[in-house]
């Protein structure tokens, strides 16, 4: 693929494994400003890894990878957490936080030693706190959150930090559909309106094939990407799962449990 | 962090508190002086009795003064323990730290004693003995974070914790057998606990060591915030998870190790008074909890130092047997009441 300057990530040929033992190769695909994409494909074939590689948790073992034109590697640890934001799996560590404060840790790149506000910071807060509809649980603690509105929370984070790539890894899971479907508008329209690269690992595919304007899925071997609608007309979907079992309904985009 | 309120009340009414304990403290003790001669021996007049300005300033002064460091240490000790390991019921005497100072006391009086015949207890003592159980507990503090790596489980975490503390006390009364009564004695009052008997060399020195832990700490409070979320949220946020994990750690053990050194191993406050903090100031912001917790435990040092007193009488009890007479059930109270203690 060819690299052009619009590219927030690039990934070409990228290898991603722990220590010698690798779990995805050839792994390539780039990434524009406001595009929403999701990695999708069966557990364990690397939709974590992957998203740990990115973020930096671990070291990749192969290829490379470029984060608006500069490589990955070369980011100091104070840039990149002003370009790269995560959305973890792991629940916060301390419940005992309110929502406005731990949106207002990820202000934590720009604020100087002490941790102190600015009025841009206190601007950054309101608008995340805004944009997930958080307004009225400002002054909730964590744990009196439902799982919902905590991943809401979450997200509003990493928004705060302001960053050009944000990773989340599973964000729909333990919610219901609605709450799933909530989630992916508001991470679409994080994209599409303030113009942030968002990747996101998922089991919903039928959801990411509507809502994504990419799709990585990861197969153990090509790996595709692209456009959901040229996903389908390749039929990339229909080799996701065994066929005995599941099969992909390309005219309504989802899963139909084989009879 | 974003403070929704200030807490601007909160601190003028714990420094009042702390000025009160402080005036409680320094006017009972073993010999009655009315109140109203301590305050004028304090404001710097001649005394009707001459011993008691002696006592005033020559034990109860330096006592108090022992008592808001001692107080004030361990409980920034244990804040930063318990968002270090993440976890509500970390505090310098849980995890061990406070068996590994004792050790390292422990193999400073008695052990020395054994090899060398060491008796040399001077100022340069003072600073060996601070330096002996500031390492011991420096040392079980980096095993207990290796062991925190590779377990998530907090639960296992506390358990190892006591064992550690197990197996110091363990290797302490090994010591305790093969050594001369007289160090055996030395050692058991150290272990009582005492807030007294501080000469102004040593007070110094300790205001010296807690001086140095807090300014370490300071520098830490936006990790230490961010460290709220959780280690991987840390890093993503900017913050050089190694660094700043050794400056938390240096920090704790220079505290509870040089606390333990001076004043004995003192239970409970590290683990309570955070706790009872929280209860008033409702933020995990270190910006507030730091100043916070250092007046709360001032304020508990001082209380529990008064009572240890018992006022009009010669007899003094052991400090570390009246902090974990009151900590101790606060502890349960927390854990009763909130169903979950939470940091």
């Amino acid at each position: 693929m060819a690299k052009t300057e619009k590219n927030i990530l690039s990934i070409a040929n990228l290898s991603i494994g722990y220590g010698n033992k690798s779990v995805a190769n050839n792994i390539d695909f780039d990434l524009e400003a406001g595009m929403l994409c999701g990695v999708v494909g069966i557990n364990g074939i690397g939709k974590s890894t992957l998203l740990r590689t990115l973020g930096r948790f671990q070291p990749k073992l192969g290829g490379a990878i470029s984060l608006n034109g500069q490589s990955l590697e070369k980011y100091g640890s104070n840039a990149l957490s002003k370009v790269l934001s995560v959305v973890l799996t792991e629940q916060p560590a301390s419940k005992n936080l309110t929502v406005q404060e731990l949106i207002a840790l990820g202000r934590q790149p720009y604020t100087n030693w002490l941790g102190t506000l600015t009025q841009t910071d206190k601007q950054q807060i309101e608008a995340s706190l805004d944009a997930f509809l958080l307004n009225e649980l400002r002054n909730s603690k964590c744990h009196e959150l439902s799982d919902g509105q905590l991943q809401r929370v979450l997200v509003a984070r990493a928004m705060a930090q302001d960053t050009s790539l944000i990773l989340l890894d599973e964000p729909t899971t333990h919610l219901d559909l609605y709450h799933k479907v909530q989630i992916l508008k508001m991470l679409q329209r994080l994209a599409h309106e303030r113009q942030k690269t968002i990747l996101f690992t998922t089991h919903e595919i039928d959801l990411a094939i509507q809502l994504c304007d990419r799709i990585l899925i990861l197969d153990g071997k090509e790996h595709p990407f692209g456009d959901p609608c040229e996903l389908i007309e390749q039929k990339h979907f229909d080799r996701l799962f065994p066929s005995e079992m599941v099969q992909f309904d390309a005219k309504t985009g989802s899963f139909k449990v084989s009879k | 962090m974003l403070a929704s309120r200030t807490y601007r009340l909160s601190f003028v009414l714990l420094v009042l508190a702390l000025l009160c304990s402080l005036l409680l403290n320094i006017s009972s003790g073993s010999v009655s002086i009315p109140f109203s001669d301590v305050l004028s021996l304090l404001g710097g007049t001649t005394p009707e009795i001459a011993s008691w300005g002696y006592i005033v300033w020559e034990y109860r002064v330096p006592k108090a003064f022992t008592s808001i460091f001692v107080g004030a240490g361990l409980s920034l000790s244990g804040l930063l323990m318990q968002t270090l390991f993440r976890n509500p019921l970390a505090g310098p005497f849980v995890l061990g730290i406070s068996s590994g100072a004792s050790l390292g006391a422990a193999l400073l009086l008695m052990g020395t004693s054994l090899l060398a015949g060491y008796t040399a207890f001077g100022f340069l003592g003072d600073v060996t003995l601070a330096i002996a159980a500031s390492i011991g507990s420096f040392l079980v503090l980096l095993v207990v974070m290796v062991v925190a790596q590779r377990v998530k489980d907090t639960m296992a975490l506390l358990i190892i914790g006591l064992m550690f503390g197990s197996i110091t006390s363990a290797i302490v009364s090994v010591l305790a057998y093969f050594s001369s009564a007289e160090n055996l004695q030395r050692f058991i009052f150290w272990s009582f606990g005492s807030v007294g008997n501080l000469s102004i060399n040593q007070l110094l020195l300790l205001g010296g060591i807690v001086l140095l832990g807090v300014l370490l700490s300071i520098t830490s409070i936006k990790s230490l915030n961010a460290f709220l979320l959780g280690e991987h949220y840390a890093q993503s946020l900017g913050v050089s998870l190694k660094k700043s994990r050794l400056i938390i750690i240096i920090a704790t053990g220079v505290l509870a190790g040089g606390i333990t050194a001076f004043a004995g191993p003192i239970a409970f406050v590290g683990l309570a008074v955070p706790h009872l903090t929280r209860q008033i100031f409702d933020t995990m912001e270190h910006k507030v909890l730091i100043p916070a917790v250092m007046l709360y435990g001032a304020i508990l040092m001082l209380l529990c130092d008064t009572l240890a007193q018992l006022p009009n009488s010669a007899s003094v009890l052991p400090i570390n047997a009246i902090t974990s007479l009151v900590g101790a059930p606060v502890v349960i109270w927390l854990l009763v009441r909130k169903r979950k203690m939470m940091f």
